[in-house]
Formats: structure tokens, sequence, C-alpha cells
């Protein structure tokens, strides 16, 4: 009788659950990564409370962030998970390489640790780390871009978010509690059905990217209306910054592909839980639809990923050369056409599933033009900085390493895409090797030179140079030295996601790998002694005027940090790069006529509310504790319903007379700061007043 | 670009006095759920999709094919509930356009509301009746396919349904104003769309594995 | 759906609408009872004309719902929507149909079905 009852309470939850406790029976190297890897999510997230107690945050944290609506506030908390999930993937990628190094014939890791790790490292680097990372710069920088107010549907933003952290919840709680699936990211069945792992683990993956796809594309259509219906008077499609066309193409593709990994993980979810026989072995499932479905999704996924990169790319190139953007209209066009070609390109992932030979030509060659609309971008960036006043910043570092980098992954992508080459080196690290080429060149030295360029805008104050031209470079040495190697391996036949090998020749290669993930712990490391040296040395670095880089579009013209209104007046718009045009008018900072009232939403409690109680959802399912899934669902529909009855909360008024004396007295400081030439934009006196410089004329 | 010479001549950027430009809200929530309804729209193409590739003897596994399970005379019935309720609710978006008062508003939603039920309650009958002959999600991919499909329809209805009575609550407490009419224009493309979708399930589903 | 100025308050405007979803729904019984008539008449007609009816009049009665249920036409304040279907259509067609082709290919491969 007590057992049945707590069989109901905790389903099939038992201490047996809690194997990171293994390891004091039983210390190998194994267990003690498996067990210190559970105790820093324990301990680092009691640290963060014994903290925020501490420092008496919690009132701060809740008003500030976690109930606000405001589009900088969300975007910061999307890059603060981006972050935190960043050193997990970057750890378990350096615990991999170190395995690889040792593994001839071994190792210290077991083959279930192992297939954990690269499942769950491949889980987090693309829906944890670079679609929180690439939401939260799109919510932070697209309203200031196109000169409005917030976006189009504040609660939902929040509510977006709340569901990004629950996915993002239950992965570092299946380091602690059960195990995660070893399905690999893409948790291909028959081996992720329940005949095969009946455990947690590909429940674990599967409501974590169920929630947070959910999340995403609520964020896609939150940005498609943004963008289409918020833009200041003035502003045609036409006049849009480049960053801004491409969060719109992002956005576009997370409406319109999230819907076909929705559908294969809640037929994954059928097959597991309720017998389906969607993907099975037995009884007419057909797993060669879930490939096919998951890829409908990968493909445009890949692209959701690099665009807003390919858009921060764009700006930075322009403001550091000092130059207008090179070939606007072509940027434009390649950026669409990558966008719906990518729809027509998912059967490369799978070449080799049997399909006949006619169609892989017709996929390969699909793939092999998307090439081109690239190529149109890299040769814009070039022709921007040709005859430019081109500065190496750090976000330059990372620009220039992108084009050389992203070029060399290209080339090998455009080898991929030949099939009869594919079944050569399909499930190789050749493979692994080129899609870490395009992602990290492409994605995450785009967002961490978009983190570098715009976090003065919110801040006030600049990131320190030195740290981060040591991270920029770290990054990049750590980056060629751990995946060029396996281009080699790659050929040479070693196939990916196996823990140990018997060829003693991969071995020199993977200790070069292994060498090349110290040098990225580096670049890690160095990103968070940069982030607290700049703390630290703020006095030094302030950003008053708020435009510390002399660059050109309208997030620029507005004081740093940003208030919550954004614009004390809604700008007209009349030209490309507007801001840079109207500066050297000797109008960049114009006095409006009028002030007015300023309307903003009011705060929302659906973030925190879904982020709560879709963690405890999620995890009521994969244990089977009905109950506790039952009641958070009835908890998050009462909470939509109640705000469908109850309408939105009564917002915020900020009265013109407030907004009008904030507004002049930045004016009066940015005409009593000293204008700063390029030669002095990374010392200590570039208080965010650009002299004017010699320039092309902008047409 | 609403501007008189000065502004024209004026670079880059200007500021005008007067309030921020006009934020139609309404609008924007339209077009918000426009976008969510092809989100939507692809999420069953691809149960389709799937469907259609699950009509194939493997599929099948030895169990019944589309022609000893569906019958012509209840794909009927549902598919005329479902239609008659799509007009009227369009009755009831006219009688809030051109404010016929609350009563026939609600008159109309009340018959939409009982339309969907009804439709529903055939669903489940038809359901039923399949488990009892074995004909049970579990026995083959076809029939996953099937389950898959149909009753995600069947699951767009019932929310539909519940929105349905939250607005009528609304209306009974607060009446007709720009929210709840704004919010009602959503619920009706919902409810119109659903009933293209149930187009592709007659046409394919039924009407494809009965002939 | 905004509600119109008084002035257009009048009969002749309700009278309009109406029709208008009274046409969608006479066109929509139409499109509707041929097809599963025609598959109600069983084996006395060929399959294949059957198949084809079925599929050309499911996708008339689609274009009949969006222009009398959801009001969507050429108009220019339209057009930002019919963009946006056409979009979605063009989508929903490569992923529906590439599902199939992809599929039904494999089958006939590695099954000697299909």
């Amino acid at each position: 009788m007590t057992t049945d009852f707590w069989r109901i309470v905790f389903g099939r939850l038992d201490l047996g659950a809690l194997d990171f406790l293994t390891a004091f029976r039983d210390p190998t190297l194994n267990e003690i990564i498996l067990s210190g890897a559970a105790w820093a999510v324990i301990l680092g997230g009691l640290a963060a409370v014994v903290a925020l107690s501490r420092y008496r945050l919690w009132g701060p944290l809740w008003q500030n962030y976690l109930v606000s609506v405001d589009h900088k506030r969300i975007g910061i908390m999307y890059i603060v998970l981006a972050g935190i999930m960043l050193v997990r993937g970057v750890l378990e990628g350096v615990v991999m390489r170190g395995q690889q190094a040792d593994g001839l014939g071994g190792g210290f890791l077991s083959a279930n640790h192992y297939a954990q790790l690269f499942s769950t490292h491949g889980t987090i680097m693309i829906f944890f780390m670079a679609m929180p990372f690439l939401t939260g710069l799109i919510n932070i920088v697209v309203p200031l871009q196109i000169g409005a107010r917030d976006v189009s549907f504040p609660m939902l933003n929040s509510a977006s978010l709340g569901l990004t952290v629950a996915g993002a919840a239950l992965v570092m709680i299946s380091l602690v509690v059960g195990q995660f699936s070893t399905g690999g990211w893409t948790a291909y069945p028959p081996y992720t059905d329940s005949l095969f792992q009946p455990g947690p683990g590909p429940d674990y993956w599967l409501w974590s990217v169920l929630l947070a796809g959910l999340g995403t594309t609520i964020t896609g259509i939150n940005f498609v209306v943004t963008i289409l219906r918020e833009r200041a008077p003035g502003m045609t499609l036409m006049k849009m910054p480049m960053f801004t066309w491409t969060a719109l193409c992002t956005a576009i593709l997370m409406v319109f592909a999230l819907p076909p990994v929705t559908v294969s993980t809640a037929m994954l979810l059928l097959d597991r839980y309720a017998g389906f026989h969607f993907f099975t072995n037995a009884l007419g499932g057909n797993m060669m639809n879930y490939a096919n479905l998951f890829w409908l999704f990968g493909h445009p996924e890949v692209y959701i990923l690099i665009l807003p990169a390919f858009g921060v790319y764009s700006e930075i190139v322009a403001t550091y050369s000092g130059k207008r953007l090179y070939g606007y209209g072509s940027l434009v066009v390649a950026t669409m056409s990558i966008a719906v070609l990518s729809f027509t390109v998912w059967l490369h992932h799978f070449f080799t599933m049997g399909q006949d030979a006619d169609m892989n030509a017709a996929f390969g060659i699909a793939t092999m033009l998307i090439g081109v609309p690239t190529g149109v971008k890299v040769y814009d960036w070039m022709a921007t900085m040709y005859r430019g006043r081109v500065r190496m910043t750090v976000p330059m570092v990372y620009l220039v390493s992108f084009m050389v980098l992203f070029v060399l992954g290209g080339l090998s992508g455009i080898i991929l895409a030949n099939p009869s080459i594919d079944f050569q080196v399909h499930n190789t690290l050749f493979l692994v090797a080129h899609f870490h080429n395009m992602l990290i060149p492409g994605l995450l030295f785009g967002m961490l030179a978009g983190y570098t360029y715009w976090f003065p805008k919110l801040f006030g104050f600049r990131l320190n140079d030195r740290w981060g031209y040591i991270s920029a470079w770290s990054w990049v040495a750590g980056f060629v030295l751990v995946f060029f190697p396996m281009y080699v391996v790659g050929l040479m036949g070693m196939t990916r996601r196996t823990v140990a090998y018997t060829n003693p020749a991969y071995q020199p290669w993977m200790i070069l790998s292994a060498v090349g993930g110290v040098v990225v712990t580096v670049a890690l490391l160095s990103l968070f002694v940069q982030l607290y040296v700049s703390i630290r040395d703020r006095e030094f670095t302030r950003d008053i005027g708020g435009d510390p880089w002399d660059a050109r579009t309208l997030e620029w013209a507005t004081p740093s940090p940003v208030p919550a209104y954004n614009f004390a007046v809604i700008p007209h718009v009349h030209a490309r790069e507007a801001f840079a045009v109207a500066k050297e008018a000797g109008l960049g900072y114009q006095a409006p006529p009028a002030y007015a009232d300023i309307h903003l939403p009011g705060d929302t409690w659906m973030g925190v509310i879904l982020a709560v109680f879709g963690t405890a959802f999620g995890f009521g399912m994969i244990w089977y504790m009905w109950w506790l899934a039952a009641l958070s669902f009835a908890v998050m529909a009462v909470a939509f319903i109640g705000r469908a009855l109850r309408g939105d909360r009564a917002g915020v008024v900020i009265p013109a007379a407030q907004v009008a004396a904030e507004h002049r007295a930045w004016l009066a400081a940015v005409g009593r700061l000293a204008p700063v030439t390029r030669e002095h934009e990374q010392d200590g006196i570039n208080h965010g007043v650009a002299a004017p410089e010699t320039r092309e004329v902008a047409a | 670009m609403s501007g008189t010479s000065a502004i024209h001549a004026a670079p880059g950027l200007s500021y005008e006095a007067g309030h921020d430009h006009d934020h139609d809200a309404a609008g924007k929530a339209l077009w918000g759920f426009w976008l969510f309804m092809m989100s939507d729209l692809i999420l069953f193409g691809l149960f389709f999709a799937t469907y259609a590739t699950m009509l194939d003897p493997m599929s099948y596994a030895g169990g019944p094919t589309p022609r000893d399970l569906f019958e012509l005379p209840g794909a009927a019935m549902e598919t005329a509930v479902l239609l008659t309720s799509t007009l009227t609710f369009g009755l009831a978006s006219l009688a809030v356009k051109y404010e016929q008062g609350r009563g026939r508003v609600l008159g109309w939603l009340g018959v939409t509301l009982a339309l969907g039920l009804v439709f529903l309650g055939l669903e489940v009958r038809e359901f039923a009746h399949m488990i009892a002959i074995g004909a049970v999600p579990q026995r083959s991919g076809f029939l996953s396919a099937f389950f898959g499909l149909v009753p995600l329809h069947g699951l767009h209805v019932t929310a539909g349904a519940i929105w349905l009575v939250i607005l009528m609550v609304q209306i009974v407490g607060k009446g007709i104003d720009a929210g709840l009419t704004s919010r009602l224009a959503r619920l009706a493309l919902f409810w119109h769309f659903l009933d293209i979708i149930w187009i592709g399930i007659f046409s394919i589903v039924y009407l494809g594995g009965i002939v | 759906m905004s509600a119109p100025q008084s002035s257009k308050l009048n009969a002749q405007g309700y009278r309009h609408d109406l029709r208008g979803y009274l046409t969608g729904f006479g066109l929509a019984v139409v499109l509707t009872v041929i097809p599963f008539a025609m598959v109600a008449m069983g084996d006395t007609l060929d399959r294949a004309t059957v198949i084809g009816v079925v599929a050309v009049l499911g996708v008339v009665q689609l274009f009949v719902h969006l222009r009398y249920f959801l009001h969507v036409d050429f108009s220019p304040e339209e057009r930002e929507k019919v963009y946006l279907l056409a979009f979605s259509a063009l989508l929903l067609f490569l992923m529906a149909a590439g599902t199939i082709w992809v599929l039904v290919n494999m089958n006939t491969r590695m099954m000697g079905m299909g």
C-alpha cells in the first residue's frame, strides 16, 4: 500500500537516480568527472542563492529583470543563460578532447558517459547556447535599430524566455537526477525508442527541446511583427540596418522551421509514452521519417543560427571601416535567398540513407547553390573594408578570422555536398570538423563580436580591450588546433561519437586537438576575466555620449546606458545608416521640438511562471510523476486564461517633463565632452562622442 | 513620410513634435495570429505528409486498412457540422461588426459552440468505435499516423471551444469592447482555419481512404 | 473587423456581408457534396478520376474559404497577407511534398513495395 503511494508521488524516480553519489563508493576518474559536474550544478546554484541573499539582490533581480518586459533586460537574461550554458558546453568539449587524446584502446571515460557528453554538448550548444545568445542580441538590438519603444508583444517575449529557461533547466537537472540521453543531439530512433533506452535520458532531451522550441516559435512571431510593424516613421524596409534584416529572416525561419522539430519530437514522445509506431522497428514504423522531419528543421536551423551573426558582421565591418556598408541591396537579396534555399537541402544530412542517386544529386546541387549568396556576402564585407579606415578592434579580430576560417569551412561543405564523397566521409570526424568550422567562426565569433560591440550601449562602459584580444586570439588559435586535426583523422576514417579507437595513427592528432582544448579553455576564462576587469575599471571606459565607435545606425543615437524608453522622441528616418548621415551633416544630436508622455508596458509574471512550472511539468513527465505534470500544466493554463480574462497589466507612464529633463541633461553632457578621433578609440578619453572625420559622401 | 519640406531637407534623422505614431494593437495581434496559424499549418502539413507515407502495406503491418475502417456517413456528418459552425461563427462576427447587440452575438456564438461540441462528440464516438474493434494506435504505423493527425485537429477544436467559452463569459461580464472585438476576430480566424484543415482531412483521410 | 463608422451602419452593408458568408457557405456545400457523392457511388466511377476530382475540389474549396470566411483578397491592404500565404504555401509544398517524395522513394527501393 505504501509502496503504491510512493510510486504515485515519485513516479519512477528513486534514490538510484542520484547516481552522482556512486563516486564515493567507486572513485574512478569517470565517476569523479560525472560527480564533479553534478556537484558543480548543485554548488553553483547554492552559491548563486547565497550571493543574491548576502547582497540583498533578490528584490532588484525580481523587479528589474525577472518580471520586466523591457526588451533589453530580457535580452540580457538570454545572454546570461547562453553564457552559463557556454561554460558547460565548452567544458564538456574539453573533457571529450581529453578522452580522445587518451583514447587509444581505452581512455578514462566509460562509453555511456562519453555518449552522454556528446549528446548534451550538442544539445546545449545549439538549443541553449547559440539560440539564447542570438535571441538575446536580437532582443537587445532590433527595437533600438528600428526606433521602437519595445517589441510588439512584450508579455509573449517574457513567456518565450521562460520556456527557454525551462528547457535549459531540465538539461541541467539531468546532471544531478538520472541521466541524459545517449542518442546524440539529433536523438535518432530507434535507438532513442523505449525499447533501447527505456530510462529517462531521451525524455530529458525531448521535453527540453519541445519547451525551448515553443519558446523559439513565439520569439519568431514576435520579431516578424515587431520588425514589420514597429519601425520608426520613414524607415522603409530598404532603409533597415543589415542586422535587422538578418533578424527578420531568422524570425521568419523560426516561425516556419520549428514546426518540423515539434512534430518529430511529439511523434517520438507518442512512441515512447503511448506505444505508437511512428518510428519503431516493429509494426510499420519508419525511422527514416524521423531523420527526414528532424532535418527539415535542422537545416534551416543552421541558418537561424548563422544569419544573425552575418548581421553582426555587416554592422561592425561598416563601423570599424568608417565606411558605408558595401552592396546593401545584394546583402539583403543574399540573406533572403539563403533563408529560402535553406528549406531545399535537408536531405544532404542523410545522403547515405538509401534514396536513389538522382535524388542525392538534386539535393547536392541545391546545397552547392547555397554557397553562392554566402560568397556574395563575403565579397561585400571585403569591399566594405577596401580603402576604409579599418581599425583592428576586438570585433574586427573576430570578423577577419571569421572570413578566413568560414571560407575554409564552406569549402569543406562543398566537398561534403558531393554525395559520392559524402559516402566516404559521412559519420567521420571530417564532418564534425566541418560543422564546427561553420558554427564556431560563423556563429560564436559573431555573437562574441556583437557582445563586445553593443556592451557599452547597455551598461555605459566599454569592455577591456587587452583581455578582449587575448580571448579573441585564443578562440581563433584554440579552434584551429581543436578542429583542423579532425579533418585529417576524419579522412583517415576515424568515426565520430566513438569513445575509443585502435588505430595508433589517430593519437598524435587527437593529442594536438586536446592541446587546442586547453587553449579554448583559456579563451573562455579570458572572457570572464575581461568582464571582471571591465567592471572593475569601468570609470576609465565610461561611455556617456553613447557612440564610442563612431557607429552608423539608430541605436547609437541614444544615451548609454539606454533608458527604459529607448528614445526620448521617436526619430523620423530619412536615410539608410541614418545616424552616420546625420552626424556627417553635424546633426547627430538634435534637440527635439517637444517631448510627450511615454507609455511603457507593465510587468508580467508570465516568464517566471512558465520557467518554474514549465520545468516542473517537464520533470513530472520525465519521471512519470503525473500529479506534478498535471498540476504544473494547470497552473500554466490558468495563468494564460487569467491573463486573457484580465487583459494587459496597466503600463507605466513616464511624464514628458521627466523625459525632457533626462534628454536635455544628456545633450548637455554630449556638448561638454571632447569628441575623440579614431586614433583614441580604445583610450580612456573616449567617452562616447565621435569627432567628425573625412568620410566618403554617403548618398 | 508625412513630412513638410523642412523634414525632407533634414539629412539622416529628425525629430518632430507630437505623440508617438499610432500603434494599432488589434492589427498587430491579428498579424501575429496569422503567423501563428501559418506555423500551425506547417505542423499539420507534416502530420498529413507522414500519414500519406504510412498508406503503405508495410505500415498497415497486417492490421486494418483505411477501407476497413472509414465510413462515409460518419465523415459526412462531421463535415456538415463543422462547416455549419464556420457559417454561424461568421454570423456572430457580423453581429459584432454591425452592433446587433449582445444577445445576438451570444446566440450565434452559442450555436457555434454547440456545433463544435457535437463535432467533438461525433469524433470521440468514432475513435471509441475504432478502439473497440482493435484499431488502436499501437496496432500499426498507419493507425499511429491516423491517431496523430485527426485527434490533433480535434484538440485544436477543443482549444477553440474553451476559448469560445472564455470570450462568451467575458461578453456576459463586460460587454463587447475593442479588446473583445479583437480577440473575437482572432478566434474567428482560428475557427475558419480549422475548417480548412478539415477539408484536408476529409479529402485525404476519409474520401481518399474509402475510394 | 474594425467597427465601421456609424454612418456606414446600414442594412445595405450588412446584407452585402451576409451575402458573402452565405455565398461562401453555399459554394462550400456544393464543393463538399460532389466529392462525397462521387465516392459514395463506389466502383461505378474510375478510381483515378475520383481521386483527381476530390483533390481539385479540395483545393478550390480552400480558396473559397480564404475568400469568403477569412476575407483574403488581392486588395492593396491585404497584399502582405497574400505574400504570407503564398510563402507559407511554398514552404508547405517543399516540406510535405519533399517528405512524401523522399520516403516513398526509400520505401520503393528498400522494401520493394510502395
